[in-house]
């Protein structure tokens, strides 16, 4: 069935902020199926909340929504653009994509088609119908479709008292999962190994569900897990495009497992008997088109399989399925859904054979997820039922140890190889518990003596995967014991195979560091032992291949020798992360396109499967591989065989390219763009000190220390509060506010590793003080301000986690251009070519005038360049890598340059905000400092600042409450402040309670207060209120990082039954703004390329 | 141990041996396939062939007896990138290396198939010899060289049964795991159907065509290649499937001409090879494809439905279509990724063949209403 006609214009949504669970791949498949129906000569209309996308420039869809994703906005863009529809000369049908934007663009579309919006409108859902959804996303809708075809599911019953669950827990035996029926998150559930853990879990679970039900579940823990990615068109051609199988088995969530492709233990009778059950779903659940994945656990000793679930949308698998095989999942899906059959869709990648096939890889691919609970001391490391990983990498290796391996260097943990730290006594625990370092451990295991059996009881893994990890240990510890000369060729050869990195064979050999490193590569390459370069093709070679998507091997052939064009590599991100998101791929893929724009071969290095910028069709050239320096020297020596010009671009990737900076310029590397030199300028705190001295610019007092007397001291000279933190981070890792000398020695002795060459920074903290966020372009000659971000928390808080607004508001003029000048000074000093980021202090002194101080200087590309481009309609990102190839900002912005402004926001205001994932760590307290916790971010745009707070806010899943109850407790600093602030929430309607302290000081000012208990004064107490909804809105100033034990539960309590907290005043002052706007009920919505347009772009 | 590959054009190839050690010559052909290894090594159509498989990862799984489509491995030889040591699954009963050596095939392991692979794609598939006892690559070359070509090779005759024999459904090694296998997604034999006398030709038959056949009512009389129309007739069958094989189908000639006997006076299906005799019995032409099609992944356009189904492919030989009367022949079946011929059917007699492999074992289920198709076939022509 060809194309279909009858639809003009179809609506996009997106999955909204980054959050763990939801992240960078549905920027991939958003912006994948936006391209394809774009292609296909649809008007396509987006909607999404995050502004750090690919999805969301203004080229890839005719109008980009950036709004919240709610019911409210989603239906009032329908409504404009149903009008729009209505009045256009061949109105066509309106048509609404739900299944690329993950849960929530599902969720999202289900209640609007449920409420009767879709129908209102006459939009069609396509790709998957309601009825469709619901029964795939219902456990027991789903359930009973499978019993219904024959297929095997866990045993369950509902059961609604304690007597039938140990009845029905007899018959299945233990351990038995109990799942409240109702709950959020599935708040209540858990896992009962005994009859008294049963009557335990099930009382607590048959309570707090509202309609005292539980489905009480036969365990598959234990099982093999296996997933199938599915594709099914209009004329039910059904495909497989790839099998994947855990490596560690079920009772890990599917996002925290470790994942290989393709299945490695099934015999070609299990392996269709999967995939006649995959099929025989999609038909029964009914997915007309698209992809879906579905879920199966496997009984290791009988074979016995049974169905966990089905995703009847593109999900984090199909990302890493698309990117295993080459097979563009969201892409095809897209098409699909307008009509399209899978034979008539051509194979990118052959060009000559159909997307109607299975594809085959001759490669294995290794999926491990990233975590970071360092980022949240108290959190349950323990990984269960419950995604907890920030992000993930992928790998390519002819064999699984080869893939496994790198893999793992791709995770960048920081840790130096083969220094983790391994507890003997912990070993059996840590193979029992599914935890992050567990593969360490399992290593560790064998390195012990300890048989692939033994592991295998502990830990339930497929012996198959625990033998090949023994085989690359073993290899590993074999060398240990010689010498760099003793080891000839072929032996070499043959660790290199296994996948083992020089660092580790250094490591093996005591040689240390970067230069013990640099001696194995020497030598490795002195025996000419160099990777190879093959090709991802969908087909295992069957058929020639025209898409250049490679990944390095150590084999015979090479089969991607370089082109003669001139070339650009540009290094990626790695794997997402707090600190390093999205946003960084999205100025690698923006550096891709302008360059190839310009003429340039692209060519991308990068190893996160979730991005846009692994797709193969945002660079010329495409290597999956670690972003390690050995894999990146391959890369770039492989590519400069050729002759032909070529440079490297190290600032668009966060910190992990520019860790590798000066080591690759020191291999000879022609690193282009603002040099290394000055980045580590910038970093370097006793040269940019000076350099700032010369530029009679102030910063904060400060100094560095390499032990706890030196801090002590460099603290006691510049004068308490002060912040400390190491060198070299991004996302403000271990980085706190200390009070006092106590603080700073504890953190000397327990927070951080330092040296000579990396020691810790300390410097005076500025309280009070407002931040400012400026990006700028800068060519060495000509600087363009792009924009002056206000913060709306105050210094202190880390930028990341501080909403921000574009243009500043309350900054006066005169400091402005105090910004500006300073700004200039510092990127020229710094021979900036590209992008530069200046973080900056402002604090107002008692009379009233503005002192301006250089925070930190980022010679790179920053959190912050979408945002800022998004809401100026100037692409920043592809202006600065072209800076980098030598044009000029006079040439590429003249009219911008000339007027000597900042880049136009026009009449609007844009707020940015972070989202937290409070939610997926109990126990964590949700106080914010200068480590930053968000994961993803939102933007806002409206006519007014209040207005956009509150839009931010409400994307960012905080809805500001229009009336209620204002509960305050501040701070001793704040006390004074709070009072006008308070006076606000009065005069908008609103009842104020207080703890005493606050509650003495507002009475004082003449305000009725209802006072309320602290957590340990007695009850009921502020906890209490919020759990009884009688709070509203939570405004909570702590006291630096020594949150009292009050203050944490309260705003856990908030975090629990989603009552906005606010810790800062300024922000409790954007929200009186926000809440005032949004009292009179106004819903707007702006599409950018009319923002942008009416800014003359 | 080091082994040695080497091929008629010159290429060498070192690499380990495992399995038996020793020598083994071939035409070396390329099989897509991620799973299926054992089904591969044990089909009758491989026979005088060395095969790589692309899957890298070969022999996890280990091997059983169930698995098995003959009594013993066909393949001359195995080409892999990396050889299991164990193996992993609870089915298995035999770790793979073991297996081949106690069947006495040659495994060559640690090579860059990809290489390899690109090399026949490139070049066409090519005569090869694997050796763990020469270390000569120049007198292995030779040897390559000198091996008979597969075209104008009648391979049918010797892999073929020499006695007629009936299968029996109920041998447990032909029932292992199914019941718990495909419980619910094959169609399972409808109570009270009339059983239906089929005779099997055997050029090289799979296990898992018996099974599919007598799955679907039917009792199966296996004969040997060269026995005629006469004598199949005479043993009043209600159908007659032609199976698939090895080489070159243009010297089966016996088989063809049988198969003129048959056709009009009794419903004929034929797989592979079968599919190839029934074009020559329909006067076409057959021609060798450069690499063959090896693997379980090829989308095949029904031509009455338009629908696709994804197959397992195993054939160097096809049918021409253009030497195929349109009169008189439809052509049902063809290779969406290069056009290939992969299915006819007689207008007017009960005839039908497709050239890939609807049994599939290994690959995907997709064709195997082809043998509710034959089912119905015999009982129209029955009435």
């Amino acid at each position: 069935m060809p194309r279909r006609n009858d639809i003009q214009k179809i609506l996009v949504i997106g999955s909204g902020p980054i959050v763990i669970g939801q992240s960078a791949e549905f920027d991939y498949s958003g912006t994948q199926a936006c391209k394809a129906l774009k292609q296909e000569g649809y008007e396509v209309v987006l909607v999404n909340s995050n502004p750090a996308t690919i999805m969301t420039d203004p080229d890839l869809a005719d109008r980009t929504y950036i709004e919240p994703l709610t019911h409210e906005y989603v239906e009032e863009i329908i409504r404009i653009e149903a009008e729009m529809l209505a009045a256009s000369p061949n109105s066509g049908k309106f048509a609404l994509l739900p299944t690329v934007g993950g849960q929530t663009a599902l969720n999202l579309a289900v209640d609007l088609a449920d409420t009767g919006v879709l129908d209102r409108y006459n939009v069609e859902l396509i790709g998957a119908k309601l009825e469709a959804i619901k029964k795939a996303e219902d456990r027991l809708l789903f359930k009973d479709a499978m019993i219904r075809i024959g297929l095997d599911v866990p045993r369950s019953a509902l059961i609604n008292n304690l007597r039938d669950g140990l009845d029905f827990a007899s018959k299945l035996g233990f351990p038995v999962l109990i799942r409240p029926s109702f709950t959020l998150g599935g708040t209540g559930g858990g896992i009962a190994y005994n009859r008294e853990e049963l009557m335990e879990i099930l009382a607590r679970g048959l309570d707090l569900s509202p309609v005292h039900e539980c489905l009480l579940e036969e365990s598959v823990l234990g099982w093999k897990e296996f997933e199938l990615e599915v594709m099914r068109d209009l004329a039910d051609n059904v495909i497989i495009i790839c099998s994947i199988e855990n490596f560690d088995p079920m009772g890990v969530h599917t996002g925290d497992s470790i994942t290989v492709a393709p299945a490695q233990t099934l015999t070609d009778r299990e392996y269709q008997k999967m995939r006649d059950a995959a099929i025989a779903v999609m038909r029964e659940i009914g997915v007309e088109t698209g992809g879906s994945n579905v879920q199966f656990a496997v009984n290791p000793q009988d074979g016995r399989m049974t169905i966990i679930e089905m995703n009847p949308r593109v999900s984090r698998s199909s990302a890493l399925a698309s990117k295993a095989t080459g097979f563009p999942i969201a892409k095809i899906a897209a098409k699909l859904a307008v009509g399209y059959t899978l034979d008539e869709i051509p194979n990118d990648i052959t060009r000559k054979t159909p997307a109607c096939f299975e594809p085959t890889i001759d490669y294995v691919v290794v999926k491990i997820p990233k975590w970071q609970f360092e980022k949240f001391p108290g959190a349950d490391e323990t990984l269960g039922p419950q995604m907890k990983s920030v992000g993930e990498v992928m790998a390519i290796g002819r064999t699984f140890k080869e893939s496994l391996m790198k893999a793992w260097r791709s995770l960048e943990t920081g840790k130096k190889t083969g220094a983790e730290i391994l507890e003997p006594r912990r070993l059996t625990q840590m193979l029992v518990t599914p935890r992050p370092e567990r593969l360490g451990y399992i290593r560790y295991a064998f390195e012990r003596g300890l048989s692939v059996r033994e592991v295998a009881r502990l830990t339930k893994i497929d012996p198959w995967f625990l033998h090949q990890l023994r085989e690359v240990t073993l290899a590993q510890a074999a060398i240990s014991g010689t010498t760099p000369l003793e080891i000839d060729p072929e032996e070499m050869r043959q660790l290199k195979r296994l996948g083992l990195s020089d660092e580790r064979i250094a490591t093996e050999w005591k040689l240390e560091g970067n230069a013990g490193v640099q001696q194995v590569r020497e030598l490795r390459e002195g025996h000419g032992i160099r990777p190879v370069f093959k090709l991802v093709d969908t087909c295992a070679a069957e058929f020639e291949s025209m898409t250049p998507y490679l990944y390095s091997t150590y084999e015979e052939e090479d089969e991607a020798p370089p082109t003669s064009k001139p070339k650009i590599i540009i290094l990626g991100s790695g794997p997402n992360r707090i600190g390093q998101g999205i946003e960084f791929d999205y100025c690698c893929c923006h550096a891709a396109f302008a360059l190839k724009d310009d003429g340039y071969e692209t060519i991308m290095v990068n190893c996160n499967p979730e991005t846009v910028s692994t797709d193969y069709d945002t660079s010329d050239r495409l290597y999956f591989e670690p972003l390690v320096l050995e894999d990146v020297l391959a890369i770039y020596q492989h590519e400069a065989q050729s002759g032909a010009k070529i440079g490297m671009i190290v600032q668009f990737g966060g910190q992990t390219p520019l860790n590798l900076a000066q080591r690759l310029l020191a291999a000879g590397v022609p690193i282009i763009g603002t040099s290394p030199e000055s980045i580590d300028l910038a970093e370097d705190r006793k040269q940019f000190g000076k350099l700032l001295e010369d530029l009679k610019i102030p910063q904060p007092r400060g100094g560095t220390a390499i032990n706890v007397d030196q801090a002590l001291a460099v603290g006691e000279q510049i004068g308490y509060p002060v912040l400390v933190r190491p060198s070299y981070v991004l996302g403000g890792r271990a980085m706190v506010i200390a009070y006092d000398a106590d603080a700073v020695s504890r953190y000397m002795r327990q927070a951080v590793e330092y040296s000579q060459e990396r020691p810790v920074l300390i410097d005076h903290f500025l309280e009070n003080a407002i931040e400012v966020d400026v990006d700028a372009l800068c060519d060495s000659k000509d600087v363009l301000i792009a924009g002056i971000m206000q913060h709306i928390e105050e210094a202190g808080i880390h930028s990341g986690d501080s909403s921000c607004v574009l243009p500043a508001v309350g900054i006066s003029e005169s400091t402005l251009e105090t910004l500006r000048a300073y700004t200039r000074k510092l990127a020229l000093a710094l021979k900036v070519v590209g992008l530069v980021n200046i973080q900056f202090a402002i604090q107002r002194d008692n009379q009233g005038s503005d002192h301006v101080y250089v925070i930190e200087v980022n010679p790179r590309a920053s959190r912050t360049v979408p945002y800022v481009s998004k809401a100026t309609g100037v692409p920043l990102a592809k202006i600065a890598a072209r800076l980098m190839t030598g044009r000029k900002l006079c040439e590429l912005l003249p009219d911008e340059l000339k007027s000597g402004k900042d880049l136009e926001t026009g009449e609007h205001f844009y707020v940015k905000s972070p989202v937290f994932p409070w939610s997926k760590f109990a126990g964590v307290d949700t106080v914010l400092g200068p480590e930053m916790k968000s994961t993803g971010e939102v933007m806002g745009v409206a006519s007014t600042f209040g207005e956009a707070f509150a839009k931010a806010q409400l994307s960012a899943g905080h809805l500001l409450p229009t009336g209620g109850t204002v509960f305050f407790t501040v701070n001793d600093h704040d006390k004074q402040a709070v009072i006008p602030l308070a006076c606000r929430y009065v005069d908008l309607g609103f009842k104020i309670v207080a703890t005493e302290g606050t509650a003495n000081v507002l009475e004082g000012a003449g305000l009725i207060v209802e006072r309320v208990f602290k957590v340990d004064e007695g009850r009921p107490n502020a906890v209490d209120l919020i759990k009884e909804k009688r709070i509203q809105l939570v405004v909570n100033t702590p006291r630096g990082q020594d949150a009292l034990f009050d203050e944490k539960a309260i705003r856990r309590a908030a975090v629990l039954a989603r009552v906005p907290t606010i810790t800062t005043l300024a922000a409790a002052q954007a929200a009186a703004d926000g809440i005032a706007s949004m009292q009179k009920h106004s819903i707007n919505v702006y599409a950018l390329q009319a923002l942008h347009s009416a800014n003359g772009r | 141990m080091q082994a040695i590959l080497a091929l008629e054009d010159g290429r060498i190839f070192r690499g380990h041996g495992h399995g038996h050690l020793g020598e083994c010559q071939g035409e070396v052909v390329f099989n897509t396939s991620l799973t299926g290894y054992q089904e591969i090594a044990t089909d009758p159509s491989y026979a005088g062939q060395i095969v790589v498989l692309t899957n890298p990862q070969i022999g996890n799984y280990g091997t059983n007896r169930a698995d098995n489509e003959a009594a013993r491995p066909y393949i001359e030889g195995l080409i892999v990138r990396e050889f299991s040591a164990i193996s992993s699954n609870w089915r298995s009963e035999q770790v793979t290396d073991e297996y081949m050596e106690r069947y006495a095939v040659p495994v060559l392991a640690e090579i860059d198939t990809r290489a390899l692979v690109r090399h026949l794609r490139d070049r066409g598939v090519m005569r090869g010899v694997i050796s763990t006892t020469e270390s000569n690559p120049d007198v292995l070359v030779a040897r390559a060289k000198s091996i008979r070509k597969m075209e104008g090779t009648d391979l049918a005759r010797v892999v073929s049964t020499k006695a007629s024999y009936q299968f029996d459904a109920s041998d447990p090694r032909s029932q292992m795991g199914e019941t718990l296998l495909s419980e619910g997604f094959i169609q399972k034999p409808q109570a009270g159907k009339q059983i239906l006398n089929v005779i099997a030709y055997d050029f090289g038959i799979k296990q898992n065509i018996l099974r599919m056949l007598t799955r679907d009512e039917c009792r199966v009389t296996v004969v040997p290649a060269e026995t005629t129309a006469e004598d199949v007739l005479s043993l009043k069958p209600d159908g007659v499937f032609l199976s698939n094989g090895p080489g070159d189908p243009e010297p089966v000639d016996y088989a063809v001409r049988a198969i003129r006997g048959l056709m009009g006076r009794v419903p004929v299906f034929g797989i592979c090879l079968g599919h190839q005799l029934c074009g020559l019995a329909l006067g076409g032409r057959t021609y060798k494809l450069k690499f063959g099609h090896h693997g379980g992944n090829h989308p095949v356009r029904n031509n009455a439905t338009g629908k696709v189904e994804i197959t397992a492919h195993n054939h160097n030989f096809a049918v021409d279509p253009d030497s195929i009367n349109a009169n008189e022949v439809e052509l049902t079946h063809v290779d969406l990724n290069d056009q290939t011929l992969e299915g006819l059917r007689h207008k007017t007699l009960p005839l039908f063949s497709v050239q890939y492999h609807p049994e599939a074992a290994p690959g995907p289920h997709d064709s195997h209403y082809l043998f509710r198709d034959f089912r119905q076939m015999m009982e129209e022509w029955k009435g």
